[in-house]
């Protein structure tokens, strides 16, 4: 178990155990002995036969101290990744679970970076590579983060503008400019996965540069932009005002992939730490209401007014029903087009952190799995939902499979020969 | 002359109506949502912001008069500090011409950078976005002033500066009754440039900041294409530079004098 997995276990640990020890083996001297005798974990599994250990720790760390702290400050972007996040407000998860949040909005991903390493925000939207990239301190200041949730999967697109209209491959994309919302995040891995498969080289073919999501259907417009990858609800937006179409749906690149993220400073989830857990709790009971698709016509309206997305609700609604025109006349049924889903896998991490390395951002080695698990806090999870009577993945690493490429199953306990079999790549 | 000025008033504003009938005759029949919104959608978005400036429905949502007071109050205050620094500085170096010449290089290099440029810098060292933001006013406001002021002050006639050193008046007092007074055109003609930068660069900057103001409000609209907003805020913004400028004309009159 890593360092700070084991603080973070010591942190939201269960005295309960201890107590229920004491009780089973006839107070301290009694449980020293037994311990002393079979070993600290065996004596953990023998009494877990007898007692549900983990339902009662679940139970009590439902009712650990009041919040730290109960005023706080999120800062979000203004697309459906942030679901979750911004729902939690108008929908009254944050004040079922103790806190007095305020969402705010930013501008970029840089000033969501900057907000938060200056700690004008308290916790933050993101996008999941970013909490490893600034705790490795790639195009930032080094500052440990943690990352206990994920935010949404699926859910991005590559549109294109609608004078590409007969484009159908990578192959015909040479010469074009694209959009991403930001360096580190899930849609420029996505987006050079996608081309560097099509035997287009990201690099040298095509110019990548980063545009805010805000700004993206206006630079399409404009023609600065031949295409982008970017969150919803930029992708239909763009359909409605009928200056693009849907190329291609992200979860056809990747089913399953993480996009955004709820991410803080670590110094925030050990300063704070019931505040942290509140938190938490709020937000993984968020994005498991937003899971089930009966509530997104609900979500759509709460989401939609000027203090949050700001944006049509019929848009919104197209966006998280799974019904919607792509621009080419055609209407789509894709029910899993965005899904919701907090589990942080450390596989998802090491994948992020193959790709970093592979497109030159990552310059030095690093140890893949270590920097997963200080980061994307899947043991945090695991225990949040299980608190609240969801179930949670028993693994933590996981083989993830690829709708297109070559090497269509990523193994995360093989990241360098995942990173070898590309042919196109920066080292 | 009072015929001069009715003539003026007549041509203006025929030069509005035609100006307004062209914008609505270019958009005139084609549907909302595919051009640049007429004049009369504009003027009914803005009746309706009007109606409510001050509703505040959380943080990223308040009305258009809550937001121009949040960005004239961010102003205010980074004007403020600029021009007590630039005036300080421009005194200085007026009454010194190694000094101008020692620093003058420097202020050229500084003068030509954009005062977004500043931004990243201020937000990595300040650690606060409002802060920067009125940094940013700070570096957009400074150097008009500094150079008319000290422009104002190197050009004050040497009979004046005599008089006050055969008089023998302390320093204070030359810098009350002499310097200022003297340089008051100059030095009001720089804070009138100045205010108008400070007031183009606080949009953009809360363009780049978000949170409030009205620089936000254009992106905030801009991000749901709500085109109708965006142009009522332009000429908000408009309309507020004028304001601030006829206050500071009115003031470089009060303080103008014959020679």
């Amino acid at each position: 178990m890593h360092a700070f997995e084991a603080e973070r276990d010591e942190m939201l640990g269960c005295a309960v155990e201890r107590s229920i020890e004491h009780a089973v083996f006839g107070g301290e001297i009694g449980r020293r002995a037994f311990i002393a005798r079979v070993g600290a974990s065996t004596a953990a599994a023998a009494l877990a036969s007898v007692f549900p250990v983990a339902a009662a720790c679940a139970l009590a760390q439902d009712k650990a101290g009041p919040p730290e702290k109960k005023q706080l400050k999120i800062g979000f972007i203004p697309i459906t990744c942030a679901t979750p996040i911004i729902m939690a407000q108008p929908m009254g998860f944050y004040k079922k679970h103790g806190l007095d949040v305020q969402v705010t909005k930013a501008s970029s991903w840089a000033m969501i970076r900057d907000l938060s390493i200056n700690g004008e925000t308290d916790a933050t939207h993101m996008l999941s590579p970013m909490p490893l990239a600034i705790t490795l301190g790639v195009g930032s200041q080094s500052v440990p983060y943690v990352m206990p949730a994920v935010e949404n999967i699926n859910g991005q697109a590559i549109t294109l503008a609608t004078k590409h209209k007969g484009v159908t491959a990578p192959s015909d994309m040479k010469g074009f400019k694209f959009g991403v919302p930001f360096d580190f995040s899930m849609h420029n891995f996505l987006l050079r996965y996608y081309l560097a498969e099509g035997g287009v080289d990201p690099d040298k073919d095509v110019q990548i540069r980063a545009v805010p999501p805000p700004e993206m259907v206006a630079n399409l417009r404009a023609g600065n932009l031949d295409g982008y990858l970017a969150p919803d609800p930029f992708n239909q937006r763009a359909v409605f005002e009928e200056v693009g179409f849907i190329h291609l749906l992200s979860k056809d690149i990747w089913p399953g992939h993480p996009c955004c993220a709820f991410a803080a400073k670590r110094e925030f989830a050990t300063a704070t730490p019931n505040t942290f857990r509140a938190l938490l709790s709020a937000i993984v009971d968020a994005t498991q209401y937003a899971r089930d698709r009966a509530h997104r016509k609900e979500i759509a309206t709460a989401i939609a007014p000027k203090n949050f997305l700001n944006q049509p609700v019929e848009v919104l609604e197209q966006v998280l029903t799974g019904v919607y025109p792509d621009g080419l006349g055609n209407t789509k049924t894709v029910p899993d087009r965005i899904d919701f889903d907090p589990f942080p896998y450390h596989s998802m991490a090491i994948w992020i952190l193959t790709q970093m390395k592979r497109w030159g951002y990552l310059k030095s080695d690093v140890t893949y799995k270590k920097v997963a698990e200080e980061v994307f806090l899947a043991g945090a999870c695991r225990d949040t939902l299980k608190a609240l009577g969801y179930r949670a993945p028993e693994t933590t690493s996981v083989k993830h499979a690829f709708a297109l490429g070559k090497t269509r199953l990523f193994d995360p306990d093989k990241p360098d020969d995942y990173l070898k079999s590309f042919a196109i790549r920066k080292v | 002359m009072r015929r001069d000025r009715l003539r003026v008033i007549v041509y203006s504003a025929l030069l509005g109506a035609v100006m307004l009938g062209l914008w609505q005759a270019a958009v005139a029949g084609k549907p909302t949502g595919k051009s640049i919104p007429g004049p009369i959608a504009v003027a009914a978005a803005a009746a309706d912001m009007l109606a409510h400036p001050f509703y505040d429905n959380g943080p990223n949502d308040k009305g258009i008069g809550l937001q121009i007071a949040a960005s004239l109050g961010r102003m205010a205050i980074g004007y403020t500090i600029a021009s007590i620094v630039a005036v300080a500085l421009g005194v200085t170096l007026g009454l010194s011409p190694i000094l101008y010449r020692a620093v003058n290089p420097y202020v050229q290099v500084l003068k030509p950078i954009s005062p977004l440029a500043w931004m990243p810098l201020f937000l990595y060292t300040i650690r606060d976005s409002t802060q920067a933001a009125v940094l940013v006013i700070v570096m957009s406001s400074l150097w008009p002033t500094l150079a008319n002021t000290a422009f104002g002050v190197a050009s004050i006639k040497r009979d004046y500066l005599n008089v006050a050193a055969i008089l023998q008046l302390s320093w204070p007092r030359r810098l009350v009754t002499v310097i200022l007074p003297a340089a008051a055109p100059a030095i009001v003609a720089g804070l009138r440039i100045s205010v108008g930068s400070a007031w183009v660069a606080i949009v953009a900057a809360e363009m780049l900041i978000g949170g409030t103001g009205i620089g936000y409000f254009v992106w905030n609209e801009w991000n749901n294409l709500a085109l109708t907003s965006v142009i009522f805020a332009i000429l908000a913004i408009g309309l507020i530079g004028v304001l601030l400028d006829a206050g500071l004309g009115r003031l470089a009159r009060r303080l103008s004098y014959q020679e």
